[in-house]
């Protein structure tokens, strides 16, 4: 049994029914680092998705801008016990980046400017499900929270939302990412509290 | 706020919690760019969600560490060697219980 | 019978006293039974752990060297922090927490070193080297020790009254970084090349230098150091990074 110390109490841990367990509201917009935060300009950066037949689709940042692009209003749950409800983004649905993909693939393997990886199923980044987001809160996104773009999959806990993201490696065979190697769960369900491998 | 780093003197009492000697005084050896320094020099990220060690020449990451509820993830993939300094083996009775430091 | 474990274990700590420093800063006095004693530079963890099980942990370097079973800390209150504002707001003697330690070997002065000492504090970066002033008063240490010390403004100073007395072959040298005293001869702005030439020791003298502080003035008078020829690893550092709280 821990000592209790008298008088302490930490941050504020109730919240409504949107709250998952185990989390806590913040208002300010939390910083977590891997590694140091890359500087990538926009006339050099590029989207790719490489499937499991050897194809390679390409977005520049002008295609990816000229492409139709969605407002969504989200609440994200970080693994480290934050959640912020109501962020608003603005960014490319993965459904339309995928139009002209063919793939039977079951598996993305997700990777950033960096070297940071991240690992889901593929059918979690589709169906309105996920989004490579360019503007956050009316603004472009800043460095320190993944600009210029990064990947937005709010369902599932923040690590599997990649900053920085550069493409995404489709596999017929699931491939664990930089957290999913390390102890972290594979899947990250905030509301099964997915946080670590044996959960 | 900024993405700044610790350095590895963040990781002594993470890492205490698995070793016996005092890892960060030891030197490591990157398993990317070869250099090789003190533990305590690394450029470190974290604590959460988990403590990220890189190399302080090439940035590449050294040793990760993931602490769970009841358990730790340690992965030392980045590195190719530990050099740590220890007293050959007492034939003295008990010591006084003192911190074991090397050096 | 068998040894105790040497590895750091979760003990508990009962606050014994508090000294006031700056208008947000305070060193803690702790009373930890079984202490197994530490280096100066050496660092702990404290946890506190609320009611309902809730519990957090943040490192401090601990501020003096032991004093049997009784650890100091000095703790300074991170805006929107979660475990100093409770250390320097609302816990009070008699009041208990959990304490980790010592921990690392690399960042700390042993009494037997004769090398001259060179130690560079930005801020709150003060606290270990100042837990290495105290050891060397202790162990009756001839060693020379400088001290550079770079504030934000004269009231942000911690262990103003024992710094001002004389301790012999200490010398003291606060820099100011946004604000100075009145008639203070060097303009106020961040650590500079020439504060660590005259304040400091030739490189020639082989002094150990400790550099502690926030991240960015850590690398920039570490950086500093190595253009004055003084041997990488000769330099060591402790940053406090943007995690605290």
């Amino acid at each position: 049994m821990a000592i209790v110390s008298r008088g302490f109490h930490g941050r504020p841990r109730a919240g409504g029914d949107r709250l998952p367990p185990g989390q806590y509201l913040v208002d300010d917009f939390p910083v977590l680092s891997a590694g140091p935060t890359p500087r990538v300009p926009t006339d050099r950066w590029e989207f790719v998705i490489d499937t499991e037949s050897g194809q390679t689709h390409r977005w520049s940042w002008q295609d990816l801008m000229a492409l139709p692009s969605q407002t969504p209003t989200v609440d994200i749950h970080c693994v480290t016990r934050w959640s912020k409800l109501d962020t608003t983004w603005e960014g490319v649905s993965l459904d339309v980046l995928f139009e002209d993909v063919e793939t039977a693939a079951d598996y993305a393997l997700v990777h950033s400017y960096g070297g940071y990886t991240t690992n889901l199923p593929l059918e979690e980044l589709l169906d309105g499900k996920a989004w490579i987001a360019h503007r956050f809160d009316g603004e472009e996104l800043a460095p320190v929270h993944g600009g210029p773009a990064r990947l937005l999959v709010p369902h599932l806990y923040l690590w599997k939302s990649a900053k920085w993201v550069r493409g995404i490696r489709l596999l017929n065979e699931d491939w664990p990412g930089f957290w999913e190697t390390a102890g972290y769960h594979n899947f990250g369900d905030p509301w099964l509290e997915q946080r670590y491998e044996d959960d | 706020m900024t993405a700044e780093h610790l350095d590895g003197n963040a990781l002594a009492g993470p890492l205490a919690e698995i070793f016996a000697v005092d890892v960060t005084a030891a030197t490591g050896r990157c398993a990317s760019c070869g250099l090789a320094g003190p533990i305590a020099s690394l450029h470190v990220y974290g604590p959460e969600p988990g403590l990220v060690a890189r190399c302080s020449g090439c940035e590449e990451v050294v040793l990760r560490l993931v602490r769970g509820p009841g358990v730790a993830w340690l992965d030392l993939r980045g590195a190719v060697s530990l050099r740590v300094s220890l007293p050959d083996p007492p034939d003295l009775p008990d010591l006084p219980d003192l911190p074991d430091l090397p050096g | 019978m068998t040894r105790p474990p040497r590895r750091p274990t979760w003990r508990a700590a009962r606050l014994t006293g508090v000294r006031p420093e700056t208008g947000s800063a305070r060193t803690l006095r702790f009373e930890v039974p079984g202490w197994p004693g530490h280096l100066a530079g050496q660092h702990v963890d404290v946890r506190v752990t609320a009611e309902d099980g809730y519990s957090a942990q943040r490192s401090y370097s601990l501020a003096a060297p032991a004093d049997g079973d009784a650890i100091e800390l000095t703790v300074e209150a991170v805006p929107d922090g979660e475990v100093s504002p409770y250390l320097t707001e609302v816990i009070e003697a008699g009041d208990e927490v959990e304490i980790r330690g010592p921990v690392g070997g690399w960042f700390v002065w042993r009494p037997e070193s004769t090398a001259p000492v060179l130690l560079v504090g930005g801020g709150a970066g003060i606290v270990p080297l100042m837990a290495m002033i105290r050891a060397r008063r202790l162990a009756g240490s001839r060693v020379p020790f400088r001290l550079l010390y770079s504030l934000r403004d004269p009231g942000s100073r911690y262990y103003a009254d024992e710094l001002r007395r004389p301790d012999p072959g200490l010398d003291v040298a606060y820099l100011y970084s946004r604000s100075t005293p009145e008639g203070w001869p060097r303009l106020a702005g961040r650590i500079m090349l020439d504060d660590l030439a005259e304040g400091g020791w030739p490189a020639d003298f082989e002094p150990d230098c400790y550099v502690c502080g926030p991240t960015g003035f850590v690398e920039r008078a570490a950086d500093l150091l190595l253009a004055l020829g003084h041997a990488p690893g000769r330099v060591r550092t402790e940053r406090f990074g943007p995690t605290g709280g």
